[in-house]
């Protein structure tokens, strides 16, 4: 008896402890209103050292040496359950001010759907200067003229090759070092060179077992004979296209000889891994920020390389990451999250600083390069040499969340015996309406 | 059920009376109940009539219905569901059985040591019992691969959540070890409670082991198998961190299950209405394997 | 029972298979507590380490470099306030349905029955407005309160109550004890395994409960430690070390809880479950 005594009190205690934690909380959503201090919500997904905690919270410390009078919490977000939070938040009216990602969510999930304010006005003296970078971008952060998103870095994604793999395999004779590019029929060789050798288990993993970095596997399916993913207008996905089915039949045929191998199980972290730690001799899902962030676990020199394509001329998926605002109905608010980004992303300091926290380049032309003079400036190179092959941002076609699902799906049927022409007709089928 | 009730006649006030002082003590659990229980349930079913995500709200009739059965990922999603309750339910039952009666006359050392060994995966926590499966089944690093390839069972590495054939066994298998916990602890106790008298009697008339079981011991634990039966069966339908974090319900939709696509319809797809019609199915079918194994268990 | 000791085939066979059983049930914990020990090299490596040949402590200090202490004590405050309400409002419920002949009680029952079964998938988005009506996404009410009007305890508790003898009851109330005291007096100690039951029940469940956590909190202040761990596998990096090193910290006092009041729990589990 006194045991449970005991143990009610105890929990009494917790519980008194739930409702002073709950109550803390709350005063968060409503300083607006008192005209002296303004709190905002900003939410991050993992984009480069913008998920790490000790770095957003150095920025947000410079920030307020500027405005002292906006308060700024920030939650950190996974790509792995982000989503359903965001979405959760929303349906229960706790969504944030600020959400720091790339179009396909701010703009064709949360943009077109009305959740999110027209920041525009952001735009204005800056758009020249994106710009000149590339016009793509304002296209992507937009949709019918309205803006969802403020971006201030961005990236192509490639692959990489573990070099010294194949050096001994005698293959790099196959690879245009030094544009970082290789044709359809070399990247074959270079495989079945690279096989041949057995010097390593596996020579390319193509990962289909969820989402987390399809990107990857989309940009290879469609570089190697040059395919489109979507249409030119982004309203329809049409790798059912002839050179669509050839680039997945390749895949194919490759994984059926050995060559290349195929795991329904693992997702981009685990292929990654696999690279890594010397059992695959690429990866299809490779950045700048991958690079830096596997540094401590190779043992070899990782080579970026753009993906092979018939042409010698890859197209690379680009990623796009900016902020942008919930509409939460309070002016005040809204006001101050604009400060934020303005601070974040054209502050004369901060700006640069911001970019290279994420590991990715500036959108902005005038920024230059950012890593000049700074010990990343080599190895960021190698990297920047690739910009020049980003290709079309089709991440804001509709039905993108579904298209990502059935993309992993149509892999895994065709790895599973299915043909590819059915696969991709099935597809089609299900994320175009 | 109870019995030896005085059976006086009662006058309507006496009635009353308890009526008033029964809700009162139901009032709290109710309170909690009908909100986030009953509430909930009938909105649900509301909603399920409407075209309703999170930019539209527009009555559909029957539309969602008639959509499910068009719909293959849900078709397999249900073959699935119920492919796991009905090899887990038995499969429980069976091996803790087996386990009690292999170490319910155990001394009490040995008995608690093997009570809660095979409690560890229930305690161990759901995600974290998950998580490191999730690395045991690793094709490269899993310690499975190692030992069927050293033992030469397989000769080359299986992606095991990886392939069709074996993805929805491993979930089966990894909800077979979270849940034979508390069926073994109640089994080991219905073993012990069983009338020794009536046991030795027919022992001593020449019954073996097999018939002594049969006509003795599992007729008097049957409250205890509907009861594992019952939490077994609620334990496989809310199977859904494994699936979460393990295989997103692939390879080619073989581990869909209803719980996961309701989950993945609502949040992925935004399509609540659509969602909230397939829980409406899923709790009928659930409500009817619970009716049928209530009579079934209220028959002994 | 001399008789039973004989050592006949079966029995010997039985033996094995029980200890091997065991080590294989034990091995997943025992992975998970030698994976947070290595490094990633060891982790990664195609040939396991049975045992962690260089152990490290460094995906602990890396664990700890994150909010883990507070995920672990919010889920420890989420799963204790789960099991006090669930056991006050059952035991209470429990009693009335099994003792008291009211209008509504057999409707009531079959009602809870259906309802126990219920996935929470299925009432998730009217859950969570619920939640945003009352202004408690995003805290561990939001957890606790769904977790609490879920029937099964009250099916427990009533299952327990049945045993109590009416005859008691009525010489209660012949002594001019009100209902409370009744309750308290009677009813109350003779539930108390069942209480104790349904207590570690609960816990574990709440503990477990990783669907509801999932939706209903997000700001790291109010995780949980299963979310997480579920966190740390990021989309280019899977990081074993730091997710068993999570795992451990989670699966420990767990544990401890029920090895603790196992005996409470193996008592009260049967005594209530046995009778139909």
């Amino acid at each position: 008896m006194k045991k449970i005594i005991s143990l009610l009190v105890a929990a009494a205690m917790c519980i008194s402890m739930v409702a002073c934690g709950g109550g803390e909380e709350k005063p968060s959503s409503d300083g607006g209103n008192n005209g002296s201090e303004t709190a905002i919500t900003l939410w991050t997904y993992p984009v480069g050292k913008f998920g790490d905690e000790a770095t957003v919270k150095g920025f947000i410390e410079k920030f307020n040496e500027k405005h002292p009078d906006i308060k700024v919490k920030v939650e950190f977000l996974s790509y792995k359950d982000g989503d359903n939070q965001v979405t959760a938040a929303l349906e229960a009216g706790t969504a944030p001010d600020l959400i720091l990602e790339g179009p396909e969510r701010l703009v064709s999930n949360w943009g077109v759907k009305g959740k999110m304010v027209d920041i525009s006005d952001l735009w204005k003296d800056t758009k020249d200067d994106i710009d000149a970078q590339s016009t793509a971008i304002a296209a992507a952060c937009s949709n019918n003229g309205v803006y969802y998103e403020y971006p201030f870095c961005m990236t192509t994604h490639c692959m990489a090759i573990n070099y010294d793999v194949f050096e001994k395999a005698d293959a790099l004779k196959y690879l245009d070092l030094e544009n970082r590019t290789w044709t359809t029929e070399n990247f074959v060789k270079a495989l079945e060179a690279v096989k041949a050798s057995g010097l390593i288990p596996e020579t390319g993993v193509v990962y289909c077992g969820g989402q987390g970095g399809d990107q990857g596997t989309r940009a290879l399916v469609t570089n190697l004979y040059s395919a489109q993913f979507t249409n030119p207008e982004h309203t329809k996905y049409v790798i059912d296209e002839a050179n669509g089915i050839k680039g997945l039949q390749l895949i194919k045929d490759l994984v059926e000889k050995g060559t290349l191998s195929y795991d329904a199980g693992i997702q981009a972290a685990e292929e990654l891994q696999l690279f890594a730690q010397g059992t695959a001799a690429m990866s299809f899902c490779w950045n700048a920020a991958n690079e830096a962030n596997y540094a401590s676990q190779v043992n070899f020199k990782p080579y970026a390389m753009a993906f092979p394509s018939d042409d010698g001329k890859p197209e690379l998926a680009g990623g796009i990451w900016g902020f942008g605002i919930f509409d939460n109905g309070d002016q005040a608010r809204i006001d101050a999250s604009k400060e934020f980004i303005k601070f974040i992303c054209d502050d004369e300091v901060q700006g640069k600083e911001s970019v290279k926290a994420t590991g990715f380049f500036p959108v902005k032309a005038s920024y230059g390069n950012v890593y000049e003079g700074t010990a990343d400036e080599e190895r960021m190179s190698g990297y920047t040499d690739m910009m020049k092959y980003l290709g079309d941002y089709y991440n804001v076609t509709p039905n993108w969340t579904e298209q990502r699902t059935a993309w992993w799906n149509m892999l895994q049927s065709i790895f599973s015996g299915k043909s590819v022409e059915e696969a991709t007709a099935a597809y089609t089928s299900q994320v175009n309406k | 059920m109870p019995k030896g009730r005085t059976l006086e006649p009662r006058s309507k006030a006496l009635a009353r009376q308890e009526t008033i002082s029964a809700y009162l003590f139901l009032l709290p659990s109710l309170l909690f109940f009908i909100t986030f229980v009953i509430v909930p349930m009938f909105m649900c079913i509301f909603n399920s009539f409407f075209d309703y995500t999170s930019t539209s709200f527009s009555f559909t009739g029957f539309d969602n219905y008639i959509r499910m059965w068009k719909d293959p990922v849900f078709i397999k999603a249900l073959k699935n569901t119920v492919l796991i309750v009905i090899v887990s339910v038995p499969a429980v039952m069976i091996f803790s059985l087996w386990v009690a009666s292999a170490i319910y006359k155990m001394n009490s050392f040995a008995l608690s040591f093997y009570r809660c060994i095979f409690y560890l995966p229930v305690v161990t926590g759901s995600v974290a019992v998950t998580v490191v499966w999730k690395w045991m089944f690793n094709k490269y690093t899993g310690v499975f691969n190692y030992v069927l390839g050293t033992t030469g069972v397989i000769d080359q590495n299986i992606s095991w959540l990886g392939d069709e054939r074996f993805a929805i066994w491993c979930i089966i298998l990894i909800l077979f070890t979270t849940s034979i916990g508390q069926p073994i602890v109640l089994y080991v106790s219905a073993l012990g409670n069983v009338d020794k008298t009536l046991v030795e009697a027919a022992q001593v008339d020449g019954a073996t082991d097999m018939q002594t079981f049969w006509k003795i011991k599992w007729p008097s634990i049957m409250p205890t198998t509907l009861y594992v039966i019952v939490i077994t069966t609620i334990n496989s339908f809310q199977c859904f961190a494994l699936i979460e974090l393990l295989t997103s319900g692939g390879p080619n939709d073989s581990t869909q299950t209803i719980m996961y696509y309701i989950y993945y319809v609502v949040f992925k797809l935004d399509q609540f209405g659509y969602g909230n019609a397939m829980g409406v199915i899923l709790a009928i079918i659930i409500a009817i394997f619970s009716a049928i194994q209530f009579k079934f268990g209220s028959q002994k | 029972m001399n008789a039973n000791k004989k050592a006949t085939p079966y029995r010997v066979i039985t033996a094995i298979a029980l200890a091997i059983l065991a080590v294989l049930f034990t091995f997943p914990l025992y992975w998970i507590i030698t994976g947070s020990l290595k490094d990633a090299a060891a982790i990664n490596s195609v040939v396991p380490q049975w045992f962690p040949l260089a152990p490290t402590l460094d995906n602990y200090v890396r664990l700890f470099a994150k909010p883990s202490v507070r995920w672990l004590l919010n889920t420890v405050i989420m799963a204790v306030a789960a099991m006090v309400l669930t056991c006050l409002t059952s035991s209470l419920a429990g009693y009335a349905l099994a003792k008291k002949r009211f209008t509504g009680r057999q409707l009531l029952f079959s009602l809870m029955v259906c309802a126990m079964a219920l996935p929470k998938q299925v009432i998730l988005i009217p859950l969570l407005k619920e939640m945003a009506f009352f202004n408690l996404h995003d805290t561990l009410w939001a957890v606790i309160l769904p977790t609490v009007g879920w029937p099964f305890g009250v099916f427990l508790m009533k299952q327990f109550s049945e045993n109590i003898p009416t005859e008691m009851l009525e010489a209660a109330r012949i002594d001019g004890a009100g209902e409370v005291r009744t309750f308290t007096n009677i009813v109350f100690p003779m539930i108390k395994p069942g209480v104790g039951a349904l207590a570690i029940f609960t816990f574990i469940n709440s503990w477990n409960d990783y669907f509801l956590q999932l939706i209903m909190l997000n700001s790291s202040k109010s995780l949980t430690i299963s979310l997480g761990i579920a966190k740390m596998q990021a989309e280019m990096a899977t990081d074993y070390g730091l997710i068993m090193a999570g795992a451990a910290l989670a699966a420990v006092p767990i544990i401890t809880v029920f090895l603790m009041f196992q005996s409470y729990f193996t008592q009260g589990i049967t005594m209530g479950a046995v009778k139909g």
